[in-house]
């Protein structure tokens, strides 16, 4: 072969490994992530909707379930928890709610992200109504008491006899207007 | 003019145009060179910045917005601009010469892999004097510090980096391609030398991590523009995920600037030694499992993340693996030295202070991969002092035993040996006044990138600046006995500068000659 054959077939591999390496950058390294933190349960994310399929209440065990809430940034809405916790047997529905205040002169729209601590027990706090599976919308001035409802898995591991849930509130009002953002 | 290269005397514009248009390996190198050394001690003014405002505590000199744009600026224009190029340089000149080559396989890739760099750092540059200021986020850039609360610069930083991430892919498969396919008859893989050796490797790694380092600033633009949400919370991204895209690519990245620094050790100390490389196939192996484990190791950059238990074992076990090979490196090189006949010129003082530093460096490594420990040493000045050994006393002192050792082959006049043993003994000692302190501020608690310290740390900071003063003079220094020599410097024409020097590039005249090996040379 010559020398500018085997040149050529250098070049078009490496740039076919190249162009690999940066789509596995973008298409492949973000939702491996999210599928490893989902796997495992790291980062406290917690699951998307769920449906009571277990009936059973354990009520020989008690759970102390604490609430926090935090301002992303400058996000200036009043968002806090009604309650700081409660104590829940675990297969038991709970409803809480989080009071939220949009204390501008701006209609805004927010979305808040959950996080739980300790976090390889996300697998076990399941969400049947949440406020953070969608975003809030709040005219100006406008408050509301956003609804969650939780189960704890009577699965959960012993030892673990509470768990802290917070959320974060974010301004999407910006991405929730722009069309893009919005595939 | 029928043959050669233009130069002065043939006029400005033909003298410009040749250097424009050059498709020549060692005009490339060269320019490669030279590009960096500019870069070098503009990074480095940037850091005389840095250290004359920590000189005392309090702010002097300038705000601390400033400060941080310097810290950014300084890291990337030392990783990207002086140190990658320094070694591309290097490569260009001597892989073909080394291999038997006339050229490099692609010469006119070559050109544009080095005239698009020029344009990459003056957008960089540029970016210090827009509305806001440059890049202050730190050369690792995390989000949302880059996205959300960027200055508007960023725009113009995303797209430096990907001209440089372009440059540098292309240069690596010119060498590749160069290596693979234009070896001297009888020049097997294994006898190459090995500086080559090394340089195809990080060449492999630089094709395989740039454009990951591509794909994590075009995930920001895209953040920071577009709407989308990779590193953003409020859309469902994770700022965490830019951490590991980032170390993916940053770890490997800093095997990259030291690869080619152990090869140029590896060519200088057998030849002041007088005996062949100890080990060569040994180094070879040890080269392509540091290559292959700087994969597997990146989140030891994130110790303080929040990683499981057992991620943190995972990673602090596999990260002192690679001191491994490395050892296996170090062990060579001092066995080639021994029960050799030693002398000491200027290559050959900063290839052993290369190998003293570069160990001291290593263990620092080691301390710092110990995940419990490194809570404590997380962000503190002690990772500067560390990495500063590696980058400083690894890779620009292998890059300066480079110079002088190469330089009477490059221009055919040989160095003052006083001046450059005196600009070694500057260097030597200005570093490690500049640096051993910081490692006591960082276990003191100093943390890195403030613009200012509590009172407890005054002293060690003062001396730390007084180092970094004069090991900035150094490189003054080195700079003067380059020029010197070029203009002045004894004419050697010897093939063999070095009496103990094996290889393919001293069997060439000195100065080696505009075109070299167009027939290509025997080799056994
Ligand atoms: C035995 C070998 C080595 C080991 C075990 C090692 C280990 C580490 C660890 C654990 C850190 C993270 C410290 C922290 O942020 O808390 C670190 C940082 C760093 N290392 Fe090394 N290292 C080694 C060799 C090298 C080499 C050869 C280079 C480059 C030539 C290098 C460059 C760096 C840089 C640039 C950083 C800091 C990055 C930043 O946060 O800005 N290291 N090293
Ligand atoms: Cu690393």
């Amino acid at each position: 072969m010559s020398t500018d054959a085997s040149n050529r077939r250098v070049v078009v591999k490496s740039l076919f490994g190249a162009a690999g390496m940066f789509a596995f950058a973008i298409f492949v390294l973000p939702p491996m992530y999210d599928l490893f933190c989902e796997i495992t349960g790291l980062g406290g994310k917690t699951g998307d909707e769920y449906t009571a399929v277990d009936v059973r209440v354990d009520t020989s065990r008690e759970v102390r379930v604490r609430f926090l809430a935090s301002n992303n940034a400058s996000m200036p809405w009043v968002f806090k928890p009604t309650k700081d916790s409660v104590v829940v047997h675990p297969g038991e529905p709970t409803e809480i709610t989080y009071f939220a205040h949009n204390v501008t002169d701006q209609d805004m729209v927010s979305q808040a992200i959950p996080s739980l601590v300790p976090n390889n027990v996300a697998d076990y706090f399941h969400k049947t109504e949440c406020f953070c599976f969608e975003n809030q919308p709040l005219a100006a001035g406008d408050q509301a008491d956003l609804k969650l409802v939780f189960i704890i898995d009577p699965d959960l591991p012993a030892g673990v006899n509470s768990v802290t849930l917070s959320y974060t509130i974010f301004d999407i009002t910006d991405r929730a207007a722009d069309p893009i953002a919005q595939l | 003019m029928a043959h050669g290269p233009a130069t002065l005397a043939d006029g400005w514009r033909a003298y410009i145009s040749r250097w424009v248009f050059t498709t020549n390996h060692k005009d490339i190198g060269t320019l490669y060179l030279w590009f960096s050394f500019a870069m070098f001690l503009m990074g480095g003014a940037f850091a005389m910045v840095i250290r004359a405002e920590l000189f005392q505590p309090g702010m002097q000199l300038i705000r601390p917005e400033f400060f941080n744009q310097m810290t950014t600026m300084h890291g990337l224009v030392m990783v990207f601009g002086a140190i990658m190029p320094a070694f591309v340089g290097l490569a260009n000149w001597m892989i073909p010469l080394m291999i038997g080559a006339p050229d490099m396989a692609l010469p006119r890739m070559n050109n544009l892999s080095f005239w698009i760099l020029p344009f990459a750092f003056a957008i960089l540059t540029s970016t210090l004097f827009m509305e806001g200021g440059g890049p202050n986020f730190g050369w690792t850039f995390y989000a949302p510090l880059s996205t959300t609360y960027a200055p508007e610069s960023v725009n113009f930083f995303i797209f430096a980096i990907h001209i440089m991430g372009a440059s540098s892919i292309m240069g690596s498969i010119n060498i590749i391609a160069t290596v693979m396919n234009m070896r001297a008859p009888g020049m097997t893989y294994m006898k190459m030398p090995l500086f080559v050796w090394t340089w195809v490797i990080t060449a492999f790694l630089l094709v395989a991590v740039m454009p990951v380092l591509a794909g994590a600033v075009t995930m920001m633009l895209m953040d920071i523009n577009f709407g989308t949400s990779f590193f953003d919370a409020a859309g469902g991204g994770d700022p965490v995920l830019f951490q590991h895209v980032f170390w993916f690519f940053g770890h490997p990245e800093v095997y990259i600037i030291i690869l080619p620094a152990f090869g140029v050790v590896s060519q200088i100390i057998p030849t002041f030694s007088r005996k062949p490389l100890f080990g060569y196939s040994s180094m070879v192996y040890a080269t392509a499992a540091i290559a292959f484990l700087s994969f597997v190791v990146w989140a030891h950059h994130m110790f303080t993340v929040g990683m499981p238990i057992a991620g943190e074992l995972y990673f602090m076990y596999a990260t002192m693996l690679i001191a491994v090979p490395t050892g296996v490196k170090v062990f060579n090189w001092i066995t080639t030295m021994y029960k050799g006949s030693l002398t000491f010129e200027t290559p050959m003082l900063f290839s052993i202070a290369f190998v003293i530093l570069f160990t001291f460096g290593g263990f620092t490594g080691l301390m710092l991969s110990i995940a419990a420990a490194d809570m404590q040493y997380h962000d503190t000045y002690f990772v500067v002092a560390h990495f500063h050994y590696v980058m400083v006393a690894g890779a620009v002192f292998s890059g300066t035993a480079a110079i002088y050792y190469w330089l009477p082959k490059w221009c055919g006049k040989m160095y003052n040996e006083t001046m450059g043993q005196v600009q070694f003994w500057v260097a030597f000692i200005g570093f490690n006044i500049a640096f051993m302190p910081q490692h006591f501020l960082g276990l003191a608690g100093m943390p890195r990138r403030y613009a200012d310290y509590g009172l407890q740390f005054a002293d060690w900071n003062m001396v730390s600046s007084i180092g970094a003063f004069i090991y900035g003079g150094a490189q003054i220094m080195l700079l003067y006995n380059v020029i010197a020599t070029i203009r002045n410097g004894k004419p050697t024409t010897e093939e063999k500068t070095w009496e103990g020097a094996e290889g393919l590039e001293w069997t060439v005249p000195s100065p080696a000659p505009y075109h070299t090996f167009e027939k290509p040379p025997e080799f056994k």
